[in-house]
């Protein structure tokens, strides 16, 4: 479901397990943040927000593999059957 | 006719037949307009023509001369770039500069809820002549009132403004013709995020800033030189896409649009895809759009990004016989899709 | 927007469009379960770039619309006490229940307002120690963690004036009674996405051995669907039942442990009814009992009575994906967005009211070609 936005962690606000926030940019817009999901996350990450909580780090990687899976298919459609 | 009200949610529930006032009548879409077509056009109108348009346009003693009157029930009544009484001179402001004509005079009509201090009614007035001095028009009489305390918002305000129509010809969506081109004077939907962003709960750390502001001057520069406007409509409640559909009924046509050609900022955009809002149906208090002929397009996008409030001036449609559909928007993705009224305020969603 | 626009490349989509043209050799059907990918798929025409062979449903994956009417009543009623401050999101506020919905309520003077995160309501409640907060919690297993975690903040700083009226619905129940039912015409999944992000894909593989079906966890994005469309087609036209993960920028395998701890923490399975589709077994969340003093229908004293079925609305088949919004015959007649019938045409990621803001089309033969030309 549901609205999920990648926003970038501009900066990391204290706070324990529960209630560690800090400052996500979404493409010109800041808001507070909660990060207790993501421990591992840290400033320049980024990470995906649904209600007013990250619930995952972007694997940049990962994120680039919808690109190479389409040229490879792209690939081997031009080579014929 | 419209009234700028308040940005709370409306039901778009209706009873079939409503026996009492509700909410969605004042929300500028389909129950405003069946109120205006079964009790206000029978009890005013003379002619079909008449009360379609935000503004009237009347012969007075042989001038041309453009009357508008609006209510302002916003809340809250502060808010980032604006308040309700800069709000109150814009929107009429604007209401005038629409029908062709240039902004003079304003009444300003108060209803005060007792118990509002007095120190608020100081800053709202200090922004109504703040924002009617950088209009160029005067507030020359108004009226005060107060109600008891619990029966009023704090604070409404009622303006009225009278202006000198410069168009040559008449400016209304009955003048728009098939491949006049649309053009949008800024980006869209600063001033729905701006009052969001004061709501409990939805708050940015950057303000964004509402867009509430004179278009008058803007329209002046175009008719000035000459350009011939068929239509112009500044953009409030419902956004770019509300006002694109009410002119195309109006007016009978079918309007094409581009959604690449939308301009919208990033802190709007980003707030708007947190929020789940679609920025072409969020509210806008300081653009409009203009209908023009192909052939006076160019000039009159160089004109308007020549004003400090059409830098980001574009075109971003064009007229097409009416066939019904309406507004079309050719998509990010090359497709198509019907614009349609939207039920009431977009709401925020996690969905 | 960094990750958002890329996934919006007309290109990319177009490519990837056409890529699927050159694998699909037969009709097939497959069902997408999220409110979000439904907007995404009708918004961009995404059904519309497809082979006219591959059939889209959308299947239950709005939890707006599958809220039982008799939790919307419950909800209008908690509102309506004094001094109640009721939280909700957006979403909610025009569904009707029995009684009308959660913004007529609030045009009667009840204070409801709405929240971007169940977070907001904590600070509310923070905020007003002698008013009543209550948050609706509704929603996949995505908003879940977060409501669990409003819950936990809630709980170890002991407010007493905070409370939620919980309904959370889990995503696999529905898949796997969608596949069950003997009507059944799915052939291939696309599993939402961000439900993922948080619960991981291990529920699913189970589900794809024993119904032999091709689940893909996919994005919301053009370029997302499509490239999920074109692993689940792939797999259908090669005889394939797998789990794949399209999603795999913001997917791991396990998911977020620590938003599944929380969960854990915070809720139990329970079984849980879906409006226009009845109860679904170990389908729903409840509070645990160590957090049961926080569960709104005990302390403002209401019952759930499970209410009558819903007169014209066919909003249960639309969402088990056995008929399209266009085969109702109230559909842009009787039930519109104006005027709504039912949950799917109120609520904004219903299937009814995504194919009527999105669909609708004239019907003068100039209409018709300029409708021919969005089909295209």
């Amino acid at each position: 479901m549901c609205l999920a936005v990648p926003g970038r962690i501009e900066s990391v606000d204290s706070g324990d397990e529960l209630t560690r926030q800090g400052r996500v940019a979404f493409g010109g817009i800041v808001k507070q943040i909660n990060l207790a999901c993501v421990p591992e996350a840290g400033v320049g990450d980024y990470v995906l927000v649904h209600a007013g909580v990250a619930l995952a780090v972007i694997d940049e990687a990962e994120a680039s593999r919808t690109f190479a899976y389409l040229r490879e298919i792209e690939a081997v459609d031009e080579e014929g059957p | 006719m419209s009234d700028r009200a308040s940005f709370a949610p409306v039901c778009p529930m209706p009873a079939d037949a409503a026996e009492e006032i509700q909410l969605a009548h004042g929300g500028g879409g389909g129950m405003t307009q069946r109120l205006i077509e079964e009790i206000f056009r029978p009890a005013f109108a003379a002619s079909p023509g008449e009360l379609v348009h935000d503004g009237a346009v009347l012969e007075l003693g042989g001038a041309r001369i453009a009357f508008t009157t609006d209510s302002y029930v916003v809340r809250p009544l502060f808010f980032p770039g604006g308040d309700i009484g800069s709000l109150a001179v814009n929107g009429t402001v604007n209401d005038l500069a629409m029908c062709g004509a240039q902004p003079l005079y304003l009444s300003l009509g108060l209803v005060l809820e007792e118990g509002l201090p007095i120190e608020l009614l100081r800053r709202v007035v200090a922004s109504v002549r703040c924002a009617a001095d950088a209009a160029g028009v005067r507030v020359v009489t108004g009226d005060t009132k107060v109600v008891e305390r619990g029966k009023g918002d704090g604070v409404y305000v009622n303006t009225a403004g009278v202006g000198l129509v410069v168009a040559r010809r008449p400016v209304a969506p009955a003048e728009v013709r098939p491949g006049d081109v649309v053009l949008l004077s800024g980006d869209v939907g600063r001033h729905g995020v701006a009052i969001m962003s004061v709501r409990e709960g939805l708050q940015f750390e950057s303000a964004i800033e509402s867009d509430c502001a004179p278009l008058a001057g803007l329209v002046l520069a175009m008719i000035e030189a000459g350009v011939e406007l068929h239509c112009l409509r500044d953009l409030t409640r419902g956004g770019l896409a509300t006002a694109l559909i009410e002119i195309a009924e109006a007016g009978k046509v079918d309007i094409r649009v581009s959604e690449a050609a939308v301009a919208v900022s990033d802190p709007v955009r980003g707030a708007c895809e947190i929020l789940g809002l679609d920025p072409l149906y969020v509210a806008n208090e300081g653009r409009c759009i203009a209908f023009v002929a192909p052939e006076q397009a160019e000039r009159a996008l160089a004109i308007m990004r020549r004003h400090p409030l059409g830098a980001g001036a574009a075109a971003i449609g064009t007229v097409e016989p009416g066939t019904g559909m309406g507004v079309v928007l050719r998509g990010l993705l090359g497709g198509s899709r019907v614009l349609d009224m939207l039920s009431g305020e977009q709401l925020p969603r996690i969905c | 927007m960094k990750f958002v626009d890329e996934y919006r490349d007309a290109s990319a989509a177009h490519r990837y469009a056409e890529a699927i043209a050159r694998i699909a050799t037969r009709p097939w059907v497959i069902m997408e379960i999220c409110g979000g990918q439904t907007h995404s798929i009708l918004r961009h025409g995404i059904d519309r770039m497809l082979p006219t062979g591959v059939s889209l449903l959308h299947g239950p994956g709005c939890p707006v619309c599958v809220t039982p009417a008799e939790i919307i009543d419950a909800a209008i009623g908690i509102a309506g006490e004094p001094g109640v401050i009721f939280c909700s999101f957006g979403d909610m506020l025009r569904v009707p229940g029995e009684g009308g919905s959660l913004l007529a309520a609030k045009a009667r003077g009840a204070d409801v307002r709405i929240v971007y995160s169940p977070l907001d309501a904590v600070t509310i409640a923070r905020a007003n120690p002698r008013r009543q907060v209550v948050f609706f919690a509704i929603g996949f297993e995505t908003t879940a963690p977060t409501t669990a975690m409003a819950v936990a903040q809630a709980a170890r700083e002991d407010l007493g004036n905070f409370s939620l009226l919980v309904s959370h619905v889990l995503v696999p129940p529905a898949i796997e009674a969608l596949l069950a039912a003997p009507d059944n015409t799915v052939q291939g999944f696309l599993a939402a996405g961000h439900v993922c992000t948080v619960m991981g894909v291990e529920a699913y593989a189970p589900l794809a051995r024993r119904f032999g079906v091709p689940i893909v966890v996919t994005g919301f994005e053009p370029v997302d669907l499509l490239q999920g469309l074109h692993l689940c087609i792939r797999q259908l036209e090669e005889g394939r039942a797998e789990v794949e993960n399209q999603y795999s920028r913001s997917v791991r395998a396990e998911g977020n442990q620590v938003a599944r701890q929380l969960i854990r923490k915070v809720f139990e399975i329970r079984t849980q009814r879906w409006r226009g589709i009845g109860e679904i077994a170990a389908s729903g969340l409840g509070l645990a009992p160590a957090y049961a003093r926080y569960d709104a229908l005990a302390r403002f004293g209401r019952v759930i009575r499970p209410s009558a079925a819903e007169g014209e609305c066919i909003s249960g088949v639309i969402l088990r994906g056995l008929k399209k919004p266009g085969d109702c015959p109230a559909f842009g007649t009787r039930c519109t967005p104006e005027h709504p019938l039912g949950a799917t045409m109120v609520s904004s990621e219903g299937a009814c009211a995504a194919y009527y803001r999105y669909r609708r089309l004239g019907t003068s033969p100039v209409a018709a070609a300029l409708a021919e030309e969005i089909r295209r």
